[in-house]
């Protein structure tokens, strides 16, 4: 079947849409960005690939509603059983590249029990690997750097104790390997792994669902074609695609916006490293926008440094806020005073969740400026990028539009983080079409 | 290598008529600037917009130009480290960088672009056309020289139009104190008639940089208006208004641009003849200097031309019919200042780029906002909006500084241009299958 994709490739993550010829989104991917935009470019497109592979098994069952409790539990294990699969595959990986590493003067008297130590880690996380992906797992991150991290990091201290090895000689192994294995996606077809997840689903639970079997190697056997591909965000120059593969991240972020909410005439997107208010016409043309300019505060990493600053995760910010009562008021947008801040009012004994809801604050009122600036709030309003997954950013927003502009819906899809990346794969899907019907693409 | 059809020969050599007799103009200038302790010519500093050049030369005074010096060390790349340097002796991040890199550049020797030292002024002329950072200006220059000063006041044209008492008020301050104190600092006589053969130069080389700028009418516009502008605006904005150096300049250029509407051929630029011609655009707002040839390259790259500015405008709005006159010399000096953009309303200025989106035919507006500079940015938000709902045309706003380097920010600046340039197409291609 034809496919187009878009690929936003943000400063922080990277994103993957693919869609169909009905302008359907059938996958989805993401990863972190690293520094390397090659590499997210192909990690994010093979994950959509594998979304779209979900996609089609559903499709293969009929109609989402329709499908039963029984195949939704099947697919679900299918997912489970095929990202473990994957896991296990980079674990491989991590591993023999841990065991290249031990090699020089410093491993000159203890390379051999690094070795062993590294065998009993990995073995370790082997076992542990299928309760991670077990169904009542959470999982903080999917990035496997994040997954294979923490527990390596954790298993590796107790192994190092109970074998008198340093501790850092296993840490120095790893901080070398997993950069190059994060930079290798996982190699391996497809196809073959989601048989192995297959055998494994089928295994566990003992049931001999030969039906759900057929419908899954049916929708195997549908080839992906990738018909036209675009890629935007701040990344794209340096992909090799020509122009006519590239937008520009806040035409695709209008054109992304007006798919998921057709009435959508304003957007916030809130990303790593800039907030854009933009402007779009009832067909998603963008009409107007503006940035931030010289200073990234108030976007995404202003979070990531604030979280850095508290020890915290970039996800157990926003939740914590929430249970402030009293925000504090913190003017400072500029990101490191706002660290001096937080510091400072930290030592005079103020709630942390005070302070994580005044910082929240201060985000939303300088993207208040930049949409004021761009030409206000039209009804409707849609909030897309990472910071729109925030829930106390959110409550702010609510708070701050409503005190603005009264009454306004606003629209925050749960993909959000996916707009650009759906305005790309329709601006491929258009570009296509237009070269089939002998328009300029 | 040069291509070398011989259509490009003709342009090429042709072209380069008036960008060698520019350099030389430049290098003569600033030769006598610095040598003018040596052969005892007397030096004004004074401001492009209301510059009074053919006064001036009445008095024998070397016209210095501090905005010149610093767009000429911001293109050397030099204003960075004169900036800061003004920012070491206490002046502020916010302060216009032109006063910075000028300040920063005394203290440093104040090196003209020759390499040879700039002599002190022995008067500065202070004609306010609507930017109050030039009393500033002149007040730190005043402390520095321990020179006088003559102030000028030119009314602000708030309501649109230039009335009689303006013109009077303006040519009472040139009878009793500008050109009575202009003759006692060079020791010179006043003489209305040497003033009438200055203007009437003046207005010769105005026609020609009219059709010049007007060229950009031109569907495939020969010209850039705002890039290849600030080179054509130089000798009628500076030191040369008045002087057969700028008729023979705007000859030269005028051939230039006639050759090119013939041969159907766009704008020069850095990198040769300019492809084709994907949009229009009307610029507002002064130009980086920095960055120029990679600012530049932004556009010509994408095939944007900008075919009308209102910067080319700063040193007077002759495309509005505006020319010296001869017969009315105070009267016509004082209708100059009035004039000029900076000392236009806000209303006056989106009157302006209305025109010229509808006249240009023009995709749109884009505003360069700059930073440091108040005088022009104040309102730019809102006169985009106007202009917008008044055309019909896109219009976007990106934000540079004039000779700061720290405030340009190419990633930026291009990530801007772009989105507006795939804009412009968007809405040009219609509702449907759009980009």
């Amino acid at each position: 079947m034809k496919t187009f994709v878009g690929i936003d490739l943000g400063s922080t993550t990277t994103k993957a849409v693919l869609m169909d010829e009905n302008e359907k989104v059938i996958g989805r991917g993401i990863t972190n960005s690293r520094s390397n935009y090659d590499t997210a470019c192909r990690v994010a497109g093979q994950e959509a690939a594998i979304d779209a592979r979900f996609t089609l098994f559903r499709r293969e069952f009929g109609d989402a509603e329709k499908i039963s409790d029984q195949v939704d539990g099947f697919l679900k294990g299918l997912e489970r059983a095929f990202r473990l699969e994957q896991f296990l595959e980079q674990v491989d990986d991590l591993e023999k590249t841990c065991i290249e590493q031990v090699k020089g003067e410093r491993f000159s008297k203890l390379g051999d029990g690094v070795k062993l130590a590294l065998a009993e880690v990995f073995n370790l996380l082997r076992k542990e690997a299928p309760a991670m992906y077990g169904p009542d797992a959470t999982r903080k991150s999917d990035f496997f750097r994040d997954i294979a991290g923490s527990r390596y990091l954790a298993l590796a201290e107790e192994v190092a104790r109970e074998e008198k090895i340093p501790y850092d000689l296993l840490l120095n192994v790893y901080d070398k390997s997993i950069i190059a294995v994060e930079n290798r996606p996982p190699k391996g077809e497809l196809g073959d792994k989601f048989r192995a997840a297959l055998k494994r689903v089928t295994e566990v639970s003992g049931s001999s669902a030969s039906d759900l079997q057929q419908s899954v190697e049916r929708a195997l056997d549908i080839e992906l074609e990738e018909t036209f591909l675009v890629g935007t965000g701040y990344g794209r120059v340096t992909l090799p695609f020509s122009k006519e593969h590239i937008r520009s991240e806040i035409l695709c972020h209008g054109l992304g916006a007006h798919m998921m909410y057709p009435k959508t005439r304003t957007v916030l997107d809130i990303g790593g490293q800039d907030t854009k208010g933009i402007q779009v016409d009832p067909t998603g043309i963008v009409e107007n926008f503006q940035m931030n300019d010289r200073c990234a505060a108030g976007c995404g990493r202003y979070l990531g440094y604030i979280a850095d600053e508290m020890n915290m995760g970039l996800h157990e910010l926003g939740p914590l806020a929430m249970k402030s009562e009293k925000p504090a008021r913190i003017n400072s947008t500029c990101t490191v005073f706002a660290g001096a801040e937080l510091r400072d009012r930290l030592a005079l004994g103020e709630a942390r969740e005070d302070i994580l809801a005044g910082l929240h604050r201060a985000i939303i009122l300088r993207a208040m400026s930049i949409i004021s600036r761009s030409g206000g709030i039209a009804d409707e309003f849609t909030f897309t990028g990472g910071v729109a997954k925030n829930d106390a950013a959110v409550r702010e927003l609510k708070k701050l539009v409503f005190e603005n502009y009264g009454e306004v819906t606003i629209n925050i899809d749960p993909d959000s983080i996916y707009t650009g990346a759906l305005g790309g794969a329709e601006f491929a899907r258009r570009a296509a079409q237009g070269r089939m019907e002998g328009m300029d693409a | 290598m040069r291509v070398t059809t011989s259509t490009a020969q003709t342009t090429d050599v042709i072209k380069d008529a008036s960008m060698i007799k520019q350099k030389q103009m430049m290098a003569a200038h600033y030769d006598r600037l610095t040598s003018a302790r040596e052969n005892g010519d007397k030096v004004v500093s004074t401001f492009v917009p209301g510059n009074l050049n053919e006064l001036l030369m009445c008095f024998d005074l070397v016209n210095n130009l501090p905005e010149v010096n610093a767009i000429q060390n911001g293109l050397r790349r030099k204003s960075g480290a004169f900036v800061m340097e003004a920012e070491r002796a206490g002046h502020s991040e916010d302060v216009c960088t032109y006063v910075k890199s000028d300040i920063g550049m005394m203290a440093k020797g104040n090196i003209g672009p020759n390499g040879k030292e700039l002599p002190a002024p022995d008067v500065l002329m202070l004609s306010y056309t609507g930017c109050f950072t030039f009393l500033k200006w002149f007040e730190l220059l005043r402390e520095q020289y321990k020179c006088e000063t003559i102030f000028l006041q030119t009314p602000y044209m708030a309501d649109g139009k230039i009335t009689p008492n303006m013109i009077q008020y303006m040519v009472k301050q040139f009878k009793e104190d500008v050109i009575p104190k202009l003759e006692r600092i060079s020791g010179v006589k006043f003489d209305i008639d040497r003033l009438r053969e200055y203007l009437r130069k003046s207005a010769k080389a105005e026609d020609d940089l009219v059709y010049i700028l007007q060229s950009g009418k031109h569907v495939r516009s020969p010209i850039d208006a705002y890039f290849g502008g600030i080179y054509y605006i130089g000798p009628i904005f500076g030191a040369f208004r008045g002087t057969d150096d700028a008729i023979e300049y705007y000859q030269f250029l005028k051939n230039e641009v006639d050759q090119r509407i013939a041969a159907g051929l766009g704008p020069v630029t850095p990198d040769g003849p300019m492809g084709e011609e994907k949009y229009r655009l009307v610029v507002e707002g002064p130009p980086n200097y920095t960055n120029f040839r990679q600012f530049w390259k932004m556009f010509y790259d994408e095939g944007a031309t900008v075919v009308a500015s209102s910067y080319t405008k700063v040193g007077g709005t002759y495309d509005y019919g505006f020319r010296h006159d001869p017969d009315r010399p105070l009267e016509t000096l004082a209708e100059y200042c009035l004039g000029v953009y900076t000392n236009r309303s806000l209303p006056m200025r989106i009157d302006m780029l209305v025109d010229y989106i509808n006249e240009y035919q023009a995709d749109g507006l884009l505003i360069n906002s700059i930073k440091s500079c108040n005088s022009f940015s104040a309102g730019q938000l809102l006169m985009m909006r106007e202009v917008e709902k008044r055309t019909g045309k896109p219009a976007a706003f990106i934000e540079t500084d004039l000779v700061d380097p720290r405030y340009f920010s190419a990633a930026n600046v291009k990530n801007r241009l772009e989105s507006y340039f795939q804009m412009i197409e968007q809405k040009r291609s219609g509702k449907g299958v759009a980009a």
